[in-house]
């Protein structure tokens, strides 16, 4: 055996490919909980994107969404924080009081900005994707503004983050599945609910009588009304709760990952969320995969600079230049959106404003 | 039964020539306003959380401060000149896609990338003879720009992927690979930090002040260029077909996906002008950490100039004597230069509500934003 994977290691350019395939195997346990915590954002996102789009609303504004629920999180609870101090944390994830102000804050945003974006879609009929836009435009200016205003004067600001799960060994060391239940639970909680978010509105979506008609009403509007479904109420519910998302991954990028605001911070993950809904053809399973696979490169480079690769391998990955790295998220997401567009058929109705008929 | 006679005499300012402006303006205007009224109730809020107490005369100091960096004197005008030049460079680039029914939201990439093949290649050229040197190194930022714009467009065409979604990925891939180039090929040596090299003799001209450099001319002429390709020429009528209705242009033998190219690298092109423009007439190098919201600023001037050349040039003034006063605006009033992103998102809220817009001020005219309808019916990979 040994002998085997010497001689296909020293193959001449397929070896390069073995030895990678090789490092995989051994990083991809280590890197697990990177991995997944690099796609809870964005998974987060594109359930935000579903719930709008499979009711027939185009979404563009989840990165501003994302972006104004992550400052109001990061800002609530450093307010309650230096009004009442810290608080004790509770035993598990380490939350204080000012922690969980913050993040029903970042969610009570998350579902004002889509209110905002239902009735700009819904009601007045605007154009979907420049309501998205210019939600993007207004989040971003508005937390630079308060920003500036607010935090940057007060740097010693802040609430702290969300532990990971502590898990206990006998877990952690079970043999095969050990590094995937790592992989899923050593995280903060918002990370943990992903996963059983992804699971439930699965279910939801299509086993569910709400799910059937938010369907019906994304595909056929007018079939839904004439079947009694209130199609404008519909919509703005679904648009409202998708906003609970949204407000979960901006939550998560300032109380769970970093602990701090900076402008822009989302750098595209709510852009990469729309990708993930296409790739993912409007399921929340399929999005949660392919979030999967947009962070994968990100993931990887993680594991590199962790572990560097020895070897031919590591030479080869010497020679790239960082900016490569830096690059791949977004050269995956685009490749993969290219081939998925096409055969991955959206919601019928989706970006059409829907005017009722008028009684005559 | 009423006959046209009968109906009550317009105001004067809605007849003629000029009521047709006024129908145009009425909308665009409307929401300036407003938005301004809504920032000074922003600022006003400001002086509560900074100070604790409501000071009343802020919101005026602050736009008084506002005016005197943008308009009040030589030098500030001339400054709202040069920070209007890319804008309107950039919102003529959207516009003509929003004409196309294409929403270019790359503008970013697309100047960044431009400005970098204009450092690198003017660097190169640094002791060339200046009118070479220019020429050169505009042509290369163009290039490039347009380029980056084509590739979108090429993608749209050929499998349908959404530009809203793909140039937002090119602009992060841009950002990336400008990095490489500048801290790579480009890099000039025996700097402190990672820069690209002297641009000599192809640094634009100041043509007048003491900034306003060549450049600018660009902007200028791009404006009734734009407007003859859109309006005057066959090329533009095609354009406007396919943004109209695809179907119907593909019927009437004009080459939707070649115009969807076309178009999109128009607009880089137009992005890529700015971007060159911008380095070798203000900053004369750059920078892998270049800072420029120009994509979104662009979209809304397009937006507010309503894709109109003409709109698009005196929206860019606005928000280009937006940005030149911010900074005095800044220092006296301690107003945070955001306000300026905060007063152009509120803007293009109003324009996207003008429902209630034109309820408050009685406007019948035409609506705030339109001829957008087949940029998201195209949403989502129904292709051309």
């Amino acid at each position: 055996m040994d002998q085997l994977t010497t001689f296909l290691d020293s193959l001449p350019v397929l070896g390069v490919v073995f030895q990678l395939i090789g490092y995989l195997v051994v990083t991809i346990p280590v890197i697990a909980p990177i991995f997944v915590a690099l796609a809870a954002p964005i998974a987060l996102g594109a359930l935000c994107g579903i719930m709008n789009e499979r009711s027939g609303v185009v979404n563009i504004g989840i990165e501003g969404m994302m972006l104004s629920s992550a400052f109001s999180a990061f800002l609530v609870a450093a307010l309650v924080a230096q009004a009442m101090g810290p608080g004790d944390p509770f035993p598990v994830f380490g939350a204080t009081i000012p922690i969980l102000v913050g993040l029903v804050a970042a969610v009570a945003t998350g579902m004002l900005v889509s209110t905002l974006h239902a009735w700009l879609s819904i009601s007045i009929r605007a154009d979907q994707i420049i309501s998205g836009t210019i939600i993007n435009i207004l989040a971003f200016g508005l937390t630079g503004y308060l920003n500036r205003l607010i935090v940057s004067p007060n740097p010693r600001l802040g609430a702290g983050i969300l532990q990971p799960l502590d898990l206990p060994d006998f877990l952690v060391d079970l043999p095969l599945i050990g590094w995937i239940i790592e992989g899923f639970f050593a995280h903060g909680p918002i990370t943990i609910s992903v996963l059983f978010l992804v699971v439930f509105l699965q279910i939801w979506l299509f086993r569910s009588r709400w799910g059937l008609r938010t369907r019906a009403v994304g595909e056929h509007p007018k079939a839904a009304e004439t079947v009694g479904i209130d199609v404008i109420r519909l919509r703005y519910k679904n648009v409202i709760l998708g906003g609970i998302f949204a407000g979960l991954a901006g939550a998560y990028l300032t109380l769970e990952q970093s602990g701090s605001f900076q402008n822009g911070m989302t750098s595209g993950r709510g852009f990469i969320a729309l990708a993930a809904v296409i790739f993912g053809r409007w399921t929340p399973i399929g999005a949660f995969g392919a979030a999967l696979l947009f962070t994968a490169s990100e993931a990887l480079r993680v594991a590199i600079s962790l572990t560097p690769p020895t070897g031919q391998l590591g030479d080869l990955l010497q020679a790239i230049p960082p900016e490569f790295f830096g690059a791949l998220p977004y050269a995956v997401t685009l490749v993969v959106l290219v081939a998925a567009v096409g055969r991955s058929v959206p919601p019928a109705a989706v970006g059409k404003p829907y005017m009722r008929e008028k009684r005559t | 039964m009423t006959s046209p006679d009968e109906r009550p005499a317009q105001p004067l300012w809605r007849r003629g020539r000029f009521g047709a402006i006024f129908e145009v303006a009425a909308t665009p205007v409307a929401s300036v306003f407003l938005a301004l009224v809504v920032a000074g109730l922003i600022i006003l809020a400001s002086s509560f959380v900074t100070t604790g107490s409501f000071d009343w005369t802020l919101p005026f100091v602050a736009y008084g401060a506002l005016l005197q960096g943008s308009i009040g004197s030589q030098s500030a005008i001339l400054n709202t000149i040069l920070q209007a030049a890319p804008l309107v460079l950039g919102g003529l680039g959207v516009g003509i896609g929003f004409k196309a029914g294409l929403f270019n939201i790359g503008g970013q990439g697309q100047f960044l990338l431009a400005a970098t093949a204009a450092a690198g290649v003017g660097a190169a050229l640094a002791t060339a003879p200046a009118p070479l040197a220019i020429t050169a190194s505009l042509l290369a930022g163009m290039l490039a720009g347009a380029f980056w714009g084509w590739i979108p467009g090429a993608l749209k065409a050929w499998s349908g992927a959404h530009e809203v979604v793909t140039t937002i990925m090119l602009n992060s891939i841009a950002a990336a690979l400008i990095g490489f180039l500048i801290l790579g090929p480009l890099l000039a040596p025996g700097f402190s930090f990672g820069r690209t090299g002297d641009l000599g003799n192809s640094i634009l001209p100041i043509i007048l002040g003491d900034n306003v450099h060549l450049g600018v001319l660009f902007a200028v002429a791009a404006v009734p260029a734009v407007w003859w390709l859109l309006f005057r020429s066959t090329l533009g009528f095609e354009i406007r077909s396919v943004g109209a209705n695809p179907s119907a242009a593909r019927y009437a033998g004009m080459r939707p996906k070649f115009l969807t190219m076309l178009t999109m690298s128009l607009s880089g092109l137009l992005f890529g002008i700015a971007g060159s423009t911008e380095i070798l007439g203000v900053s004369h190098f750059m920078i892998p950490s270049y800072g420029t919201s120009i994509g979104f600023d662009a979209i809304a001037v397009a937006l507010l100039g309503r894709s109109h050349p003409f709109g698009i040039a005196a929206a860019a003034l606005l928000f280009g004597a937006l940005r030149a006063g911010a900074g005095l605006m800044q220092v006296i009033a301690g107003i945070p230069a955001e306000i300026v992103d905060v007063i152009q998102a509120i803007i293009l809220l109003f324009l996207a509500a003008d429902v209630v817009v034109r309820h408050l001020f009685r406007i019948r005219a035409a609506g705030g934003i339109s001829d957008l309808k087949t940029v998201t019916s195209s949403y989502a990979g129904r292709g051309r």
